[in-house]
């Protein structure tokens, strides 16, 4: 009886979740009522922006914990009082809109902006670095940043200190102690880290477009056109569309190997 | 080690704000140079708000936000009941489904949505619009209502509802007396997660918006593709004002309550 309650919900869930989701694989299995594979056989022709895009968010993904496992450490070695206040200025960013913040690296990173004209003091460039892979990566680690640290920290906080200081007395030393006892048990955080940045950096187009010029094309980026662009071919989009499902599908099914099985942290 | 982790934390929050703080600056810049500041001026705030276009789709994206966050919290709310009373198998059938727009990425959901809205609008003759946006919204909203309110049944002692009901509460009397207070922290939450996404949506909303019903992120992106305006930076400022508000006010807030609790 109670269950009905929810009923709107699953009505609504069929018809915006669900049948969109089976509408984009109509879209690239049929063209006017007709089966065809040779929309998604024409993916293939777009492998090296596929290429490009599983590369560049890899690397983002990496640079992203390389940067946010010291800081989710920092934090959680700190004053509790501390704490809080030291997350909320690392996430606070994150509220800002993601468009005007990818705009203020544009206007640093320009031939004429603010990074070049500082060098330009010494002597030095200016360097091309707008319009350029780096700044597409740089753009991705700066927005998703956040993304890596919220979990980490989320999983660190509740590291029992005493296990810690149990390491440290039966002869650890710090280094031993993040190797041997924090990285495995923050290993769910890592997981759930690594799909939080990889995922939205393998898929934007933005970021691509605002920083990496019209020569850094990205899944998104063609997604997009075949869509809103100048290309229209919605059968084509759906395609691509799928594709990505499954490339994202596939990695969060291998990730998932690597987890342990316990609950992974998703905010 | 102290030390260099202090210097480590410093340098990760210069490399978080530097950016922010440039635009705030050259907000204040009388020249459209985007790296050399030549004079103060506060023109670029008054032409913000004389600014038609950024007005309207600002009064848009509230409009949108309220509409469809509310209309998510009510939908969640009642989701997360019935959900929470199904068996282990639909219960895990359904939670899968309302992971997906959270999991997907983002661009997939648009398009589908696109698809699916341009199918009714081609046979029925209408227009992507205000209802094609809010209902988008509504339905990247409801996962998080519902996922912010699911671990609080988990918390309450079942035996209560029964307890209301046993001492003369009728079903939908014991629910509102009992159970809504018990899962208020989750629904609340929800829908200041429902709202600020909304807010803040770029990538669906571009996809469902049709060109009449812009929001305020559809207009920034046609502002940064366009030719560089000041205006950019004068609004980036106000957001960035506004954020910093709400986020200090919500955490003196939640202080004085974790005070007023460790009090009582």
């Amino acid at each position: 009886m109670k269950k009905l309650i929810a009923a709107p919900y699953l009505v609504w869930a069929a018809v915006f979740i669900v049948i969109p989701l089976i509408m984009v694989a109509y879209f690239a299995f049929f063209n006017d009522g007709h089966f065809t594979l040779d929309y998604v056989a024409s993916v293939a022709q777009y492998s090296n922006i596929f290429v490009r895009s599983i590369w560049l968010a890899a690397i983002a993904t990496v640079i992203c914990l390389l940067i946010a496992y010291p800081i989710a450490f920092i934090l959680m070695r700190m004053d509790r009082s501390y704490q809080s206040t030291m997350l909320m200025l690392v996430m606070l960013p994150m509220w800002m809109n993601f468009l005007l913040r990818t705009y203020a690296w544009m206007t640093l990173l320009g031939n004429n902006g603010i990074i070049n004209n500082f060098l330009g003091f010494f002597g030095i460039g200016p360097f091309k670095m707008l319009n350029t892979q780096g700044a597409v990566v740089l753009g991705m680690v700066y927005n998703y940043l956040p993304f890596m640290i919220l979990p980490l920290y989320t999983v660190m906080e509740k590291i029992d200190t005493s296990v810690l200081e149990a390491a440290q007395d039966l002869g650890c030393n710090s280094a031993n102690t993040l190797m041997r006892v924090v990285l495995p048990l923050s290993m769910p955080g890592v997981m759930s880290g690594i799909t939080m940045v990889f995922v939205p950096a393998i898929s934007t187009f933005i970021i691509s477009r605002m920083l990496g010029g019209g020569g850094n094309l990205l899944i998104g980026d063609l997604i997009e056109m075949q869509f809103l662009g100048n290309s229209y071919n919605p059968n084509l989009g759906a395609s691509i569309s799928l594709v990505l499902m499954v490339i994202i599908l596939l990695i969060m099914t291998v990730m998932n190997q690597f987890d342990d099985g316990e609950d992974r942290v998703l905010m | 080690m102290k030390k260099l982790s202090k210097a480590y934390m410093v340098l990760v929050l210069l490399f978080l704000y530097v950016p922010i703080f440039v635009l705030i600056v050259f907000s204040f810049n009388s020249t459209k140079s985007r790296s050399v500041f030549s004079e103060f001026t506060l023109d670029w705030y008054v032409k913000l708000f004389h600014n038609q276009l950024i007005m309207n789709s600002l009064r848009n994206t509230i409009i949108v936000a309220v509409i469809a966050s509310v209309s998510a919290t009510v939908l969640g709310t009642a989701a997360a009941i019935g959900i929470n009373n199904m068996k282990k198998v639909s219960k895990g059938i359904v939670m899968n489904v309302t992971n997906l727009p959270i999991i997907n990425p983002e661009i997939v959901m648009g398009v589908s949505l696109m698809l699916l809205f341009g199918m009714f609008t081609a046979r029925m003759n209408l227009e992507f619009g205000f209802v094609t946006l809010i209902i988008a919204h509504i339905t990247f909203d409801v996962p998080y209502v519902i996922l912010s309110i699911m671990p609080k049944f988990r918390q309450m002692n079942p035996h209560i509802y029964e307890a209301a009901q046993d001492l003369g509460c009728g079903l939908v009397g014991a629910f509102f007396k009992v159970v809504l207070p018990e899962i208020m922290p989750g629904v609340v939450s929800g829908f200041l997660m429902s709202f600020t996404f909304s807010l803040d949506d770029f990538v669906v909303s571009y996809f469902t918006s049709g060109s009449t019903s812009q929001t305020l992120p559809i207009t920034i992106y046609s502002m940064t593709r366009r030719k560089v305006s000041p205006e950019i930076n004068a609004l980036s400022t106000i957001i960035f004002l506004v954020v910093v508000t709400v986020l200090v006010v919500k955490n003196v807030i939640e202080r004085r309550s974790i005070k007023k609790g460790v009090k009582a």
